[in-house]
């Protein structure tokens, strides 16, 4: 949603991915978000990830809903197709683009007001259907775009600019999501692109629902003492439970790790991320487990962050419904019309 | 009725709901219906599982009249809660037949009808061992009752039972005695038949039976349509009940069983308009079937797509509002709603089919329109076409037929292009073309619905906006020439016209036929779409005095008449019918009659 062209400059000695390109590439338009807006890092963290894949650039598609963190779609990827649509309502536009081409890489980008209040429908029912998408909340606490009042993020306690007390329970999307049966839950900082990054890969890897939420401090409206959605305050609680590391299908892995605390998970295409224990309590394989220690750390006033919940096992919406392997949309006509014989046949029951 | 008359006559079965009397119902009328008779059947039941009352009207007419015929020849009265209002509602010289196992009301008689009790209870009691059954098999006993009244073939009726009960024989044996005993006890007790009866004929060969939701969700598959989604809604479930059934039956590959369809229930109403959209912005033909309430729903997407410029297509079954208002009965009422559904400058292309053989083709039709004008195109259907038995011509199908994708590029085609402007209106027609995501990296646009300029930027320019929404303003003028023609009855003897729309059709047209006998002759145009085209405003202008025939209290096609064409509001005479049963020629007949009246007093 730039005014100004971004422009097109390219360091020659910039490292090529496998595709010959660089991270330019993957890059979108000039933000016109707030000078400091966690937003922004992350689009960042998308633009490496997606780069670090060697994914095509054509190949991704980018929704969102409304609000600051919804126009970033159009800050990364210029070369992919994306759809800002209404208030909370990008989940149902995934859906229906990700039944018509399955092939796609769908990454949605939406709020905590968009995801947790307008659009806590949609955002409960996608990961029930386990869609096959990456799913990131740019998590701030506020309403950024109609000045600053609280969101369902919001804990209670924390302050608004101008003084006033959220006096609301805050919904943790992390947890909400695990017990819809959300396949992949992770939990970041937008000021930590070193953990950002290797979960992004991940996310875009994993066959199903892949939520990260990620902490990003809005410096206009909830940057303040007194809020705990501050760069500050997400820094001192920033608590790492599981590290992650993406590995490509290519490489081996015991090479790099040691055994015992590093757990890898297969991915579907071959790829693994390797999971590091930082909390040994923490299990991102058990649902209970996970849920419980979310809880706990979160009443602690602890900021869990990492690959919170992993399961590769589960069917994705197209395998339960068992679509064929052909995108839709590339099923010719021909073989969709079933032909004026098999309507006589048909008719033959309205005799 | 005291003349003998045959194939002409209305039967009404008043039941419980629940009680199962659907299949003995169907069975009467498909025995008519195969007797070479034209038949319809209308259902009008309660918003309820079981426990209310219900009735099931049925009309042959060898002349073909298959509107609501508003009077009741044959009224089998199985529910005594009703008893009162059913016996009033038969027409003078009717007959009616009740279970005489019990006792009527001795207060409840009527001298001009002939009343008929037969021991419907009594009888299945002494013959069915089972509580279900004798409660199933009364509604099939009174079928063999009217079958011996109305002179019924029975080798049809053994042949339907037959079909119907192929792989259930316990049932076949069952369903045979209880026509049996039915029919002769009739035999042997009655003076039968009736005065009226049915007899073999030809007029319905050709046809078949079928309801416009099943014929909609049929031609929804034909169409090509491969993503559908929804939120289950009265009257409009069973047009995505259907569609999925047919995919079932023709879109598995059958090698390895997938499917090359993907049907998703939604959460709601909005996430199944946003489903349509995210699909028909991917690249597929995408559906959603709702009635009212989802309509009010789906208006921000509406507004959406209209402004994004994304196909879809959009059935609204209506039923009677406002609000939930009554969920199983019909009107027209969401002309207007669907017409302008969404805030800001929005308006919508509507087709209104008439019957469930228009129902079939106007699925392909809206298919094409959506994608050739990338815009939402709403089929305002109703209760009464969707949820009721018509009969209707054989479907037949083009097999040369080949979907209108309108502009989109592939990938192929966008390679070739030096660079891509979404909404650059190219061909001066105010379609701009489209690529599909995925396809190649220069076909990549970024859709949305804040202020975009023609080359799909994001503005808050006054002038590129202005832009946009006045081509959007242009496009409207596009498709009056894509969308369907009215349909036209027209003598240039006549100063007086009737213009109608939707499941009005049947009503009208025998309406006009018996005004005709009566020496007074009435063109006719049926609205088809909206827009409006040119032959709309051309029979406007050719007729003194002009009658607008709808099903809603406000009179909203009269409504858009005066938006779009050059009308005074006095030409057009409201003939408004919206109680939520569907309209009858006599009713039309009588309001024309009225105004003709108050002309000569005047």
């Amino acid at each position: 949603m730039s005014f100004i062209k971004k422009p097109a400059v390219r360091h020659p000695k910039l490292p090529l991915n496998e595709l010959g390109l660089t991270v330019r590439d993957y890059e979108g338009g000039m933000s016109t978000l707030c000078a400091g807006c966690g937003h922004d890092a992350i689009t960042g963290a998308i633009v490496e990830a997606a780069w670090g894949l060697s994914i095509p650039t054509h190949r991704f598609a980018k929704l969102s809903g409304i609000g600051c963190s919804s126009k970033t779609p159009a800050y990364f990827l210029r070369d992919s197709h994306g759809l800002n649509s209404c208030h909370g309502r990008m989940p149902s536009i995934a859906t229906g683009a990700n039944s018509a081409n399955r092939d796609l890489y769908y990454i949605g980008v939406s709020g905590d007001g968009d995801s947790l209040s307008i659009g806590m429908g949609q955002f409960a029912h996608a990961i029930r259907r386990n869609l096959n998408m990456t799913y990131i909340i740019e998590n701030n606490g506020v309403y950024g775009l109609t000045k600053g009042q609280f969101s369902a993020a919001a804990d209670r306690g924390s302050k608004a600019k101008k003084g006033e007390v959220n006096l609301q329970p805050a919904i943790d999307p992390c947890s909400t999501a695990i017990t819809l049966g959300a396949t992949f839950v992770a939990r970041s900082f937008s000021g930590d692109k070193a953990q950002l990054v290797p979960i992004l890969k991940a996310a875009f890897n994993h066959r199903g629902f892949a939520m990260v939420d990620v902490i990003s401090p809005c410096v206009t409206f909830n940057d303040h003492e007194g809020s705990t959605r501050s760069y500050k305050y997400s820094r001192d609680h920033f608590a790492p439970a599981i590290m992650a590391d993406f590995v490509p299908p290519a490489e081996d892995i015991k090479a790099r790790y040691e055994e015992g605390e590093a757990m890898p998970v297969e991915l579907h295409d071959g790829s693994r991320i390797v999971l590091r224990k930082i909390d040994k309590d923490y299990d991102p394989t058990d649902r209970v487990n996970a849920v419980s220690n979310l809880m706990r750390n979160n009443d602690a006033g602890e900021i869990t962050t990492g690959i919170l919940y992993l399961d590769e096992s589960q069917p994705e919406m197209h395998e339960v419904n068992n679509t064929t392997a052909t995108p839709l949309i590339d099923i010719p006509y021909s073989k969709l019309n079933p032909g004026n014989d098999m309507l006589r046949k048909i008719q033959s029951r309205y005799r | 009725m005291n003349k003998p008359s045959v194939n002409e006559f209305t039967i009404k079965i008043a039941n419980v709901n629940g009680t199962g009397s659907a299949s003995a119902n169907g069975l009467i009328m498909k025995t008519l219906f195969r007797m070479g008779i034209p038949v319809v059947g209308k259902n009008y039941f309660p918003s309820n599982i079981q426990g209310l009352p219900t009735w099931y009207e049925i009309r042959a007419s060898e002349k073909g009249h298959l509107a609501r015929s508003g009077r009741v020849d044959l009224m089998v009265a199985m529910n005594a809660e009703t008893y009162k209002q059913d016996l009033a509602e038969v027409a003078s010289g009717g007959y009616l037949v009740y279970d005489s196992t019990w006792p009527r009301h001795n207060l409840l008689q009527r001298d001009d009808i002939t009343i008929i009790g037969v021991p419907l209870s009594k009888m299945c009691n002494e013959n069915f061992p089972n509580a279900r059954a004798r409660i199933l098999m009364k509604n099939v006993v009174y079928a063999g009752v009217l079958a011996a009244l109305l002179d019924f073939d029975l080798d049809v009726i053994t042949t339907l039972l037959n079909e119907t009960f192929a792989k259930k024989a316990h049932l076949l044996d069952a369903n045979q005695l209880a026509i049996r005993m039915g029919y002769e006890w009739a035999q042997a007790n009655l003076e039968t038949p009736l005065p009226f009866t049915a007899r073999t004929s030809d007029k319905s060969n050709g046809h078949i039976i079928i309801d416009g939701n099943t014929a909609a969700g049929l031609g929804a598959v034909y169409a090509g349509a491969t993503v559908g989604a929804w939120y289950p809604i009265t009257p409009s479930t069973s047009l995505m009940d259907a569609f999925k059934r047919f995919c079932e039956m023709t879109r598995k590959d059958p090698e390895t069983g997938e499917s090359n369809y993907c049907i998703v229930q939604a959460e709601d109403e909005l996430a199944a308009m946003g489903m349509v959209l995210g699909a028909s912005w991917a690249g597929a033909r995408a559906f959603t079937p709702t009635s009212g309430p989802g309509v009010s729903l789906m208006s921000e997407f509406l507004g959406y797509g209209y402004f994004a410029e994304i196909p879809a297509v959009l059935f609204n079954v209506q039923r009677c509002g406002p609000s939930t208002g009554m969920p199983t009965r019909t009107q027209q009422s969401d002309i207007v709603a669907s017409a302008f559904a969404s805030h800001g400058d929005t308006r919508h292309v509507l087709l209104f089919p008439a019957n469930p053989e228009e129902c079939f083709y106007t699925a392909s039709t809206a298919f094409d329109l959506a994608e050739r004008l990338q815009t939402p195109v709403i089929v305002l259907s109703d209760l009464d076409i969707g949820m009721n038995d018509w009969m209707t011509k054989e479907l037949q199908w083009s097999d040369t037929y080949q979907p209108d994708r309108g502009k989109v590029l592939r990938a192929d085609e966008v390679a070739k292009l030096d660079k891509f402007h979404r909404y650059l209106d190219a061909d001066q027609d105010a379609i701009a073309a489209r690529t599909l995501p995925g396809d190649h990296p220069k076909g990549a646009y970024f859709t949305r619905g804040s202020g975009h300029n023609m080359y799909g930027a994001y503005t808050e320019n006054a002038d590129e906006y202005k832009e946009v929404v006045d081509r959007l303003r242009a496009k409207w003028e596009t498709a009056k020439k894509y969308v369907p023609a009215p349909e036209v009855v027209y003598s240039a003897k006549n100063s007086i016209g009737v213009i109608s729309i939707g499941s009005c059709d049947e009503a009208c047209k025998e309406a006009l036929d018996a005004l005709r006998e009566q020496g007074i002759g009435i063109n006719y145009l049926r609205i088809k779409s909206f827009p409006f085209n040119g032959e709309v405003q051309k029979f406007i202008d050719d007729h003194e005095k002009l009658y607008v025939v709808e099903q809603n209290r406000d009179a909203q096609l009269k409504c858009l008449l005066c938006i779009e064409c050059d009308v005074a509001d006095e030409k057009l005479n409201e003939i408004l019918h919206y109680n939520g049963l569907p309209l009858t020629a006599n009713f039309v007949v009588d309001a024309i009659h009225a105004d003709l009246a108050k002309g000569e007093a005047a």
